[in-house]
This record gives C-alpha cells, structure tokens and sequence, in this order.
C-alpha cells in the first residue's frame, strides 16, 4: 500500500483546524452568554448583600421600631436607630419635585411632540440633553451656591438650605427623563387618531386635549413613575443642600435629611459589621425595594402602552 | 355668532399653546443659567497652574491635576469593564437569546440596575469589592462599582445598535455559510460600531459625573501624589467639587467655580462627542 497522499493530509490538517475554530467559537459563544447573566447576577448580588447586612439590622432594632421611631443616635450607648425623619425627608423632597417636573415636564413634551416646528425642537432637544447630562454634584454645587440664598430670602428663612431647595432642584433633575418619555409616549399615538379628530372639526389644542394626551396616558404615567424614582434615588443634591436636620420636618422649608443623606453622610465612619453600618444597609434596602417597585411599574406599563398602538 | 364661537375656541387653543411655550422656557432657561454662570464663574480661576499642579494647603491653593487624572483613570477603568460585557450580553440578547423567562428576567434585571439609586451601587462596591474581594478602597473597587452601574447603560445601547442592523445582512451572510459567530463578528458588529461606541462614551460621561458610588468605596479628597497602581486611593473631580463646596470652611469661590468648570467640560465633552459620532453614523447612512 502506499502511504497518505498529501491531499489526504491537507484534509485532515483543515479538519483539524475547522474543529480548533469551532471550538473557539463555542468558547466566544459560552462567553456571551455568561455576559448575558451576569446582569442578573449584579442584581441578584446587590439583592443578596442588601438583604444579609440589612436584614441583621432588624435584630436590633424590630422593624417597626426601626421604620416608625424617630429618634437616630447610632453613636450613643445604646445606639437608637428609627428612620422617620429621614423617610418624611425624603417624602417631602420627592413630592416638592414632583408638584413642579410633573405639569412642566408634560407640557413641555406636549409642546415639544405636538406644536413646536421642528426647527424649535432641534435647538431645545439638545439643550434638554445637556440636562441631562450635568453630574448631580455640580446640581447640588448650584442648589448651595446660587438657590439657597434666594430661597431663604423669598421664604424668609433662617436657612436656604431646606427641603424646599432640594426639591426644586430634584425637579430639574427629572425633567429630562418625564419629558423624554411623555415625548415618545405622544408620538406613539398614531396620527390616525389626530386626523379622525380634525376630521370632526377639533382644534389642534381640542386634539392634544382630549386625543393625544388620553391616548399616551399609560405613557405619561410611566414618566411619570420615572422622574419620582430618581427623585428618591438623588444623593448628592440632596445631601449637599437639603439641610440635613435630624428631626421629623413638618413643613417642605425645614431643614431635612432625605434617607439617600443619611447613607452617603454616615457610611464612611461606619464601623465595618458593626450596628450603625447594618442599619444603613437597611436604609438602602428599603430604597432599593421602593425604586423596585417603581421600575418594576414603569416598565410594565410602558410594556403595555407599546402594545396598545402595536399594529 | 357662529365667528365668536370659532374665535372663543381659538383663544383657548392661542392659551394653551402659549403656556405649553411658557413651560419649555421654564425649562431652558435655568439649563442656560446654570451652565453660562459656570463657565463666567469659573473662567477666573482657570489657569495653568489650577489644571497642572497638586493641591495645597487643604485645597486652596494649587491646582486640582490629581482629580482630573484620577477622574480619567475612573472613566477608563468603567468602560474597559462595562463596554465588552455590555457588547456580549447585548449580542446575546439579540442574536442568540430565545423569547423564554430567562431572557424575560435579564431584560427585567436590565430595567432595574438602571433604577438603583447610585448610593445602593456605591454599598454593593462597598460589601463586595472592598470588603469581600479585598480590593480595599482603591481606584479599582472604585472602577468596578461604576462599571456595575455603566453595565445597564452598555448593554441597552448595544442591544438596540445590533437590532437596527437590517436582519437581511445576517441571511445573506448564513445563506453563504458563514457561521453564526462569523457573521456576527464580520457584519453585525462594524454596522453596530457606532452605536455601541456612542453609548460607551455616553456610560463614561456618566462615569466622569458619578460622585455618591466613589464617596463610599475610594475617593479621597487630598493625595499628595497620582495614584500610582489600581490598588491605590485616588481624587476625582465630582468628589472634589463635594468636598471644597461644602466640607472646607474659608474656601475661596472662584476655586469651587474653577472645579465645578473643569468638571462640567469633561462630561459635557464627551456628550457632546457621543452626540457627534451619532450624527456622523447617520449620515452616512443616509448617503450611501
């Protein structure tokens, strides 16, 4: 017999090869999908940890102690942890922000999608990016510097430095994202309906009115879920210029200490494991239980304002 | 009577409109006061010495070079770790992922990461790379924390970059008997380029501005010194504007507008980049 021929061997080498790049690709592939739940296991992680530190909290302090008392010593001995103050803090500043991004937010978008010729939306849209895009401490920078002082003065106050200002400040915050949202949420209506209703002799405004803005309610509603979520979730801002008292405030111009505060300012001289730190973990988990659940709504009902339109 | 009925409708709509204008002026106008008082404000202490020397006597005097560095290292460190996990988890969304409850609970756990509040972002860095990986608070743990929050932010942008390639290009790429990977890699991933890099700038904008994750896990508002390895504490520019703003007493002004400037041009630079590579993708788009 003779030997291999030489393209008996050439076949064999490309098998070989072709096997080595399959397997490679199967690697690349394995690794896509591990990238795929790592996103999960972030999630999963924060939930995890959240959950050990800040669950241990309660066997300190029982959770109802811990949510209705008021009074926060996590340096005295006994330390004495109840977060009202800060939950009412952080209630005040959100509704603050919510009671002026919302309406703005909803006109503007209804300005920006309905009325404004498109050149007027080209100049606005990236001004609204920039937004956007200033870092919450240059935003808390200009609540101390700049707001405070007038807010001190309008009210008069002994402190610009209140729930008022943070607040009016949060507001700026949201509106990119109520308007960007409110925005899709009107050009999802489909322009039949706008014709249907110039059709039967309704005004443009009658139109916005009673068509396009029932027609992207669900839409609205989810901006609406958005802004409020990045409210609560504000850190610097608030921790920068809402004043950070200790006690329960009664009114939007008291000085106050939003639950976001009260982690960023009390963590650093935490000990590591010890009460105090345990009870911060708890703060973050009930953030992140409440920004949860916002999202959670967000997304289901931007889920179903997509389908409504869905042809 | 018919004419006054008309008008009175009218008048309304003329109403209407004007206020729906007056609310997005409402909007503009504090933008444009913020960012023109910046750059008026912080002009005067820009100088070479403020962007090239260290700080000195508690920040006020000298310059603010370790903050800009470290800001950069900051950035680099996120979108090394975000943009190729982003990258991946998106192409396995789009190209491989099937419509099941496991793809369901990675676009559900997407939504949610983009909603956790950065001081939450900032605990996890703090339980899990410092304390339990022992990374220590360092520039590192720092990197990876952000790189957390960027990661829902790449994977998005990458996500709806490989949706828009046309589904075309793939058939005629598997028709001719390239493989899956082949095609993703040879076709779909270079008509996704631009978007997936706009999105990788626009994390590392945010990256730049993110100051309540690093307070907890590394940021040290004085080093003598640049951050010499990854292990080491480090300043940055959100966390010095923090600090000089309200932590120092007797700080002069133009300082904090001087950091508040530096700050903004670096995260406004890159959106505006982010926004340029869009345009640009566009276009030729359009022209071919």
């Amino acid at each position: 017999m003779i030997g291999k021929t030489s393209h008996d061997t050439t076949t064999e080498l490309k098998e070989i090869l072709h096997r080595r790049w399959r397997l490679g690709e199967k690697l690349i592939e394995s690794w896509i999908f591990l990238a795929g739940i790592l996103t999960i296991v972030v999630l999963l992680g924060i939930i995890v940890l959240l959950l050990k530190e800040g669950l241990s909290a309660f066997w300190y302090t029982p959770p109802w102690e811990f949510l209705f008392g008021t009074k926060w010593y996590p340096v005295s001995e006994p330390p004495t942890f109840g977060i009202t103050s800060f939950f009412v803090a952080t209630l005040w500043v959100t509704l603050v922000a919510t009671a002026i991004s919302v309406p703005i937010g909803v006109a503007c978008a209804a300005y920006l999608a309905e009325v404004a010729p498109a050149k007027v939306r080209e100049t606005v849209k990236p001004i609204i990016e920039i937004l956007a895009g200033i870092p919450s401490v240059v935003m808390g920078f200009i609540g101390l510097l700049l707001l405070s002082p007038l807010v001190q003065s309008a009210f008069n106050l002994n402190t610009g430095l209140c729930g008022l200002t943070a607040g009016i400040m949060l507001s700026l915050m949201s509106l990119p994202i109520i308007i960007s949202v409110s925005e899709d949420a009107l050009r999802a209506v489909p322009d039949d309906f706008r014709e249907a209703s110039y059709a039967l002799g309704a005004t443009k405004w009658e139109t916005i009115r009673h068509v396009c803005i029932p027609g992207a309610l669900s839409g609205i509603t989810a901006a609406v879920m958005l802004g409020v979520g990045r409210a609560i979730g504000e850190t610097m801002t608030v921790l920068m210029v809402a004043g950070g008292a200790l006690a329960v405030p009664v009114s939007p111009t008291d000085p106050m200490m939003p639950m976001t505060a009260v982690i960023a300012s009390g963590i650093g001289n935490a000990v590591r494991g010890g009460l105090q730190y345990q009870a911060l973990f708890a703060i973050g988990l009930i953030l992140f239980a409440i920004t949860l659940a916002v999202n959670l709504f967000a997304d289901r009902v931007l889920d179903r304002q997509k389908r409504k339109f869905a042809r | 009577m018919r004419a006054g009925v008309i008008s009175k409708r009218q008048l309304s709509q003329r109403t209407a409109f004007s206020l729906l204008i007056t609310a997005t002026i409402i909007v503009i106008l504090p933008v444009l006061a913020i960012v023109i008082q910046i750059i008026v404000s912080g002009a005067d202490a820009i100088s070479l010495e403020f962007l090239t020397e260290a700080p000195s006597q508690a920040g006020k005097a000298g310059g603010i070079l370790p903050a800009i560095v470290g800001t950069f290292y900051l950035m680099l460190g996120t979108i090394i770790v975000a943009l190729p996990l982003g990258v991946m988890a998106g192409i396995y969304l789009t190209e491989y992922a099937r419509d099941n409850w496991f793809t369901r609970s990675i676009n559900l756990a997407i939504v949610n990461l983009a909603g956790v509040p950065s001081i939450v972002y900032g605990l996890f860095g703090l339980g899990v790379f410092v304390l339990l990986f022992h990374f220590g608070m360092s520039l590192l743990s720092a990197s990876l924390t952000l790189a957390c929050q960027a990661l829902a932010m790449t994977v998005t942008t990458s996500r709806e970059a490989i949706l828009a390639v046309p589904r075309e290009y793939r058939e005629g790429s598997l028709a001719v008997g390239a493989t899956r990977w082949q095609t993703i890699r040879h076709l779909v991933l270079p008509q996704a380029l631009p978007g997936i890099i706009t999105g990788a700038v626009l994390a590392m904008s945010r990256a730049a501005g993110e100051t309540a994750p690093i307070l907890v896990v590394g940021a040290a508002f004085l080093l003598p010194g640049l951050p010499q390895s990854p292990f080491d504490q480090f300043m940055a520019l959100p966390y010095h504007l923090y600090t000089v703003a309200a932590h120092i007493p007797g700080m002069a002004r133009s300082t904090m507008w001087g950091v508040a400037l530096v700050l903004l041009v670096v995260v406004l630079s890159f959106n505006v980049l982010a926004t340029v590579i869009r345009l640009r993708a566009r276009q030729r788009r359009y022209s071919s």
